[in-house]
């Protein structure tokens, strides 16, 4: 049986899109083949800067025959069925055969489908596949209309076996296939014949590429650390970086380098940074210092000066590069040390959002909102006041600008130099955190603070101006926000209630909104009024007015025709008609309250997502976040675990059943009674044993199952409801509820509703399955 | 190929051979457009003759202004003015990498002695409303050309898709003469009995422009001239394709196109003036944008955007 060897040879395919593009090459061939009947032993796919390829080992030389046999009309049908038949078929009447079947004579139609040879289906599956690959992004070139990732220029396609190599013809627009492939670009150009995918792999290899990328990745991380190794540094480990540059060589070579003696005081992440994401540079550290000292590049060619000329031109850019980093690092630690006030300036022209205003007006807000959250996490208001309004000040900076991965490790590194102390400075990383789900959540009272209220302060700004994520659409990552919320706040074991800070949240956003429209039209009319009627829209709003009161109106027709005539306006009118302008920016009126419902269920389900991993069944969860105190999340789930350890107990999975019980009997008596049985029952009317037991058990569990629940201690609480089941199940055993006499049936439907009462007050037990 | 391997002496000879190498090619050779530009690209050479289907391939250098690149002349590596050599192809040649790699060997870059490499990077000018797919080419880790097919300009699809080169000058320069400071490059042959610097020749001016970009240049003119500009190439773009004077078909998309080139020249000033915000930036970069969306339309109605009547 054949094999089979494709190439795909074209101008420099880009090295993010290379492991995937040779992966997609082999799931679209090999589907196709499989498809037709083609089946082999073994696939593999490469690629190199280049070049796709795939070679598939022990292909079916021919698709199966198939035979197929379809059964037409009676032979006594009228001629339109016979006509439909055959057109159906393809075929004429006398190629159909007349059998005896059950109702008498009638027509089959037998059709052969002879097997194909496989080149002529590896030819049209290659052809389909290279019209429909699937690149994230493609282009035309010269006249053609074919697309490729970049101009495709060879297509090398053949079978071999021990008799010999054939091609397999394709053609796609002007390129015909062929068994010709080039070696490197530089050190071996011109292009030669390949007979199989051994003999390809090796004169590839003497033309100086080096097919396989895992095989490139694996020589430049030997070569890098080893050198590194020879005088005692270490390569900092990059698998990205890595896997990127074995995408940008056929034949890897690598050379290691000094950065300038003058650069080595940078901060080790500016040095990283920008060698990796401008050079793509790994870096080489000194492990007893763990400062950056060298790096390692990979050139693509071997030179007969061993890389000397290579290697100090990449110096020089390096140079270049970091003298900018210097440039921008000495300028930046200027303004720091002088409490950065310059950039915090600066946001205030930052567009956070078009109707939430500038990143300046987002800080103010999360300052709000960090002093009201420090006391509950253990932090002192003004510490975190200070760091939120610190934390975001080198968004502005030169440095985050030109790298904007440093934003917040610039931070710290800033308000360091400030003069604040190192538990602000780290609030400038840690209250982005955590952004995955894998990210570790700051732990340090003031970084919880302003890291809860960045995110708060995200949910409810995006809530109130109606910007919810929907289906697959999350544009502000406010589900990541939420989660964030989330861990920050059940890792780090606060209580609070999320409502109360979601108006307080919603407070502060309202006014700091206020306070810097009016800044800004403040600043504004000096110079530019009708600025302000466009930035607002104040024309179009003045169109659409259903929602506004006649006066508010008058009043905007009022200041806006002032703005435009260039008159000055009183403070006050000016206030009240931005905060209208406000209004309008919002889409909504400033009264009406935010749907903190719905943003407190977002979090539920954000909650339950989390949970869910950590192994809580949803029902669980269902059944306590119905619970008074929901919007306290630490309470929320400690009620929830505590269930949920619950029902693992056969104590508690009997109760559960118990409960139940009682319940729908109950509830089927109050359905066809039309009362509810909440009078209390009276243990005088108990008739039996087990009936007085309940009675007696259900004291008992009362008696500790109510301070157990003010003090919040849901395990307590659940053991002690754990010791009405014997006296529950006992019940049941033994005593009819539905007695004859009408007084003892109502006094046992009441001691059913302490059963249901005491087991609700835990948690909704109707919302439990099983 | 023919190749130069000796290493040339001054800026200006790297210029004279680019342009000999690609007359070899049958480029044909242009001269800078007579307007204030931010980069080659906006030359009609290119932005308008990318359109249409006739074949086009010239050459030249232009000089483009970026005001916020001014550093007074001062740093080794920014002016606010300074050179680009742009190529552009059309139908983009299956050779045009080695062609490429050719004018390299050209200015003394030796491919044995170096590393080159096309690196990803995706064309896109948001002002002329175009796009292209390509590379910027590397030699020994510094950015030497940008190498781009273009698939869209002015929001038309480029078919035939032209291929476009364009060459930082001075930054070549540097790497190819060995000059750490640009300004300490030699203009002309340095044997030559008034040599000449390209700070010599460029630094006074340098100085001069920052200081009137960053903070002389009136900003309310500037605006005046931007809504002018927007104005008139819409009331040129709005007059009928038939002269009543000659009684021949001549759309103006050239003239028109000259007014969004100083729309977006303006704009570029008024940036370095620093009196556009944030939000109105992406407002002004739309209004070029539709200028030369606008201005595209029309080319694609003349004989060169290759109009059959």
């Amino acid at each position: 049986m054949p094999d089979l060897l494709i190439e795909l040879f074209s101008e420099e395919i880009p090295a993010r899109m290379q492991a995937k593009a040779a992966a997609d090459l082999q799931k679209r061939v090999t589907d196709g083949l499989v498809e037709a009947g083609i089946t082999y032993a073994g696939a593999r796919a490469y690629s190199t800067p280049r070049r796709l390829t795939l070679t598939l080992s022990d292909m079916l030389a021919r698709s199966p025959d198939l035979r197929e046999e379809r059964k037409g009309p009676r032979a006594d049908a009228p001629e339109k069925a016979l006509e439909g038949f055959l057109r159906s078929t393809g075929l004429t009447k006398d190629q159909l055969e007349l059998r005896d079947d059950k109702k008498g004579q009638t027509y089959f139609a037998v059709i052969d489908k002879p097997g194909r040879p496989a080149a002529d289906i590896v030819a049209e599956v290659l052809e389909d596949t290279i019209r429909n690959f699937p690149w994230p992004k493609s282009m035309r070139w010269g006249s053609g209309s074919l697309r490729w990732v970049r101009p495709l220029h060879r297509i090398l396609c053949i079978t071999y076996d021990e008799q010999g190599t054939d091609i397999v013809p394709v053609t796609v627009d002007h390129i015909t296939s062929g068994d010709i492939t080039e070696g490197h670009r530089f050190m071996a150009p011109g292009a030669f014949k390949v007979t199989s995918f051994d003999d390809y792999e090796a004169k590839l290899k003497k033309a100086h590429v080096v097919l396989d990328a895992t095989e490139r990745a694996d020589h430049i991380w030997a070569d890098a650390t080893s050198m590194a190794f020879a005088q005692g540094l270490e390569v900092v480990e990059d698998k990205g970086l890595l896997a990127e540059v074995a995408g940008l060589v056929e034949w890897p070579v690598v050379l290691m380098g000094e950065i300038g003696e003058r650069f080595l005081d940078l901060p080790p992440e500016v040095l990283q940074s920008s060698m990796k994401e401008h050079q793509k540079f790994f870096s080489v550290r000194n492990p007893k210092t763990g400062r950056i000292e060298k790096f390692v590049t990979v050139a693509n060619t071997e030179t007969p000066d061993n890389g000397a000329t290579i290697l100090a031109g990449n110096q020089k850019v390096l140079a270049a590069r970091l003298a900018d980093a210097v440039f921008f690092w000495e300028n930046d630690l200027r303004i720091a040390k002088e409490g950065m006030q310059p950039w915090l300036d600066s946001l205030g022209k930052v567009t956070f959002h078009n109707k939430l205003g500038t990143v300046a007006d987002q800080i103010d807000r999360i300052a709000a909102l960090s002093r009201e959250i420090a006391p509950v996490v253990g932090a002192d208001a003004d510490a975190a006041e200070k760091a939120a309004r610190l934390a975001k000040a080198d968004l502005a900076s030169e440095m985050v600008y030109e790298f904007p991965e440093l934003q917040g490790i610039m931070g710290r590194y800033y308000i360091e130099r400030a003069g604040e102390s190192a538990e602000i400075a780290a609030v400038a990383e840690d209250h982005y955190a955590p952004l995955g789900p894998s990210d570790d959540v700051p732990t340090a009272p003031v970084s919880v603070a302003v890291a809860l209220a960045e995110k708060i302060d995200k949910l409810t700004a995006f809530w109130a101006i109606d910007e919810k994520p929907t289906g697959s659409k999350d544009p502000f990552a406010l589900r990541r926000a939420a989660l964030g919320g989330i861990r920050l706040v059940l890792e780090n074991q606060t209580s609070f209630s999320l409502r109360n800070l979601f108006d307080q949240a919603q407070d502060g956003f309202l006014d700091v909104l206020f306070t810097a429209i009016h800044k800004r039209f403040a600043v504004k009319s000096i110079s530019d009024h009708s600025a302000i009627v466009e930035f607002f829209d104040l024309k179009g709003w003045l169109t659409e007015t259903g929602d506004l009161t006649a006066d508010a109106e008058e009043n905007i027709v009022e200041l806006a025709s002032a703005l435009e005539s260039g008159a000055t306006t009183g403070e006050e009118q000016a206030i009240n008609i931005l905060r209208a302008a406000a209004t309008k920016q919002l889409g909504r009126k400033p009264n009406r309250k935010l749907d903190t419902e719905s943003l407190l269920s977002f979090f539920h389900d954000r909650l339950k997502v989390y949970l869910r991993d950590q192994g809580i069944r949803h029902d669980v969860i269902d059944a306590c976040i119905v619970m008074p105190g929901n919007d306290d999340l630490t309470l929320l789930v400690k009620r929830a675990n505590a269930l949920s350890d619950f029902l693992k107990t056969d104590d508690g999975e009997n109760l559960l059943q118990g409960f139940k019980r009682a319940n729908n009997i109950l509830s089927q008596a109050e359905e066809k009674d039309g009362v509810e049985y909440s009078f209390g029952a009276d243990i005088k009317f108990a008739e039996t044993d087990e009936e007085r037991a309940l009675f007696a058990a259900l004291d008992a569990a009362d008696a500790q199952i109510t301070p157990a629940m003010k003090e919040e201690d849901f395990a307590k609480a659940m053991t002690a409801m754990a010791a009405l089941r014997a006296p529950i199940d006992a019940f049941f055993e033994a005593v009819q509820v539905n007695a004859d006499s009408a007084t003892i049936r109502r006094n046992r439907l009441n001691l059913l509703h302490r059963i249901r009462t005491i087991c609700l007050s835990v948690a909704d037990l109707t919302r439990v399955e099983g | 190929m023919a190749s130069e391997t000796t290493t040339p002496r001054s800026f200006q000879e790297i210029i004279l051979r680019l342009q000999a190498y690609w007359a070899s090619k049958g480029c044909a050779m242009l001269q800078p457009y007579d307007m204030e530009v931010g980069a080659g690209t906006f030359h009609p050479a290119t932005t308008l003759r990318a359109l249409g289907s006739k074949d086009w391939t010239a050459a030249y250098v232009q000089p483009s202004r970026r005001p916020t690149d001014g550093r007074y002349g001062d740093s080794p590596n920014r002016w606010q003015h300074y050179y680009q050599y742009q190529v552009i192809i059309k139908p983009s040649p299956p050779d045009l990498q080695d062609l490429y790699l050719g004018s390299l060997e050209a200015i003394g870059i030796d491919m044995k002695m170096h590393d080159i490499r096309f690196v990803e990077d995706d064309w896109e000018s948001p002002t002329l409303g175009a796009w292209g797919l390509g590379w910027e080419v590397w030699c020994d880790g510094m950015e030497v050309s940008q190498f781009t097919y273009f698939q869209q300009v002015g929001g038309h699809d480029c078919h035939p898709v032209s291929g476009e080169l364009t060459y930082g000058l001075e930054r070549l320069a540097m790497y190819v003469l060995g000059h750490d400071d640009g300004n300490e490059m030699p203009f002309n042959d340095p044997q030559s009995p008034i040599p000449l610097t390209y700070g010599d020749v460029f630094r006074e001016a340098e100085a001069q422009y920052a200081r009137w970009n960053f903070d002389v240049a009136d900003t309310d003119t500037l605006l005046q001239h931007f809504k002018d500009a927007e104005a008139e190439c819409a009331r040129i773009l709005a007059e009928p394709a038939d002269d009543p004077k000659t009684g021949r078909r001549i759309v103006m998309a050239q003239p028109a196109y000259d007014q969004c080139i100083k729309a977006s020249h303006v704009f570029n000033l008024l940036d370095a003036r620093g009196v556009i915000s944030v939000t109105e930036r992406q407002a002004y970069i739309g209004r070029v944008r539709a200028l030369a969306k606008a201005c595209a339309d029309a080319f694609v109605q003349t004989d060169a955007g290759g109009y059959a009547a």
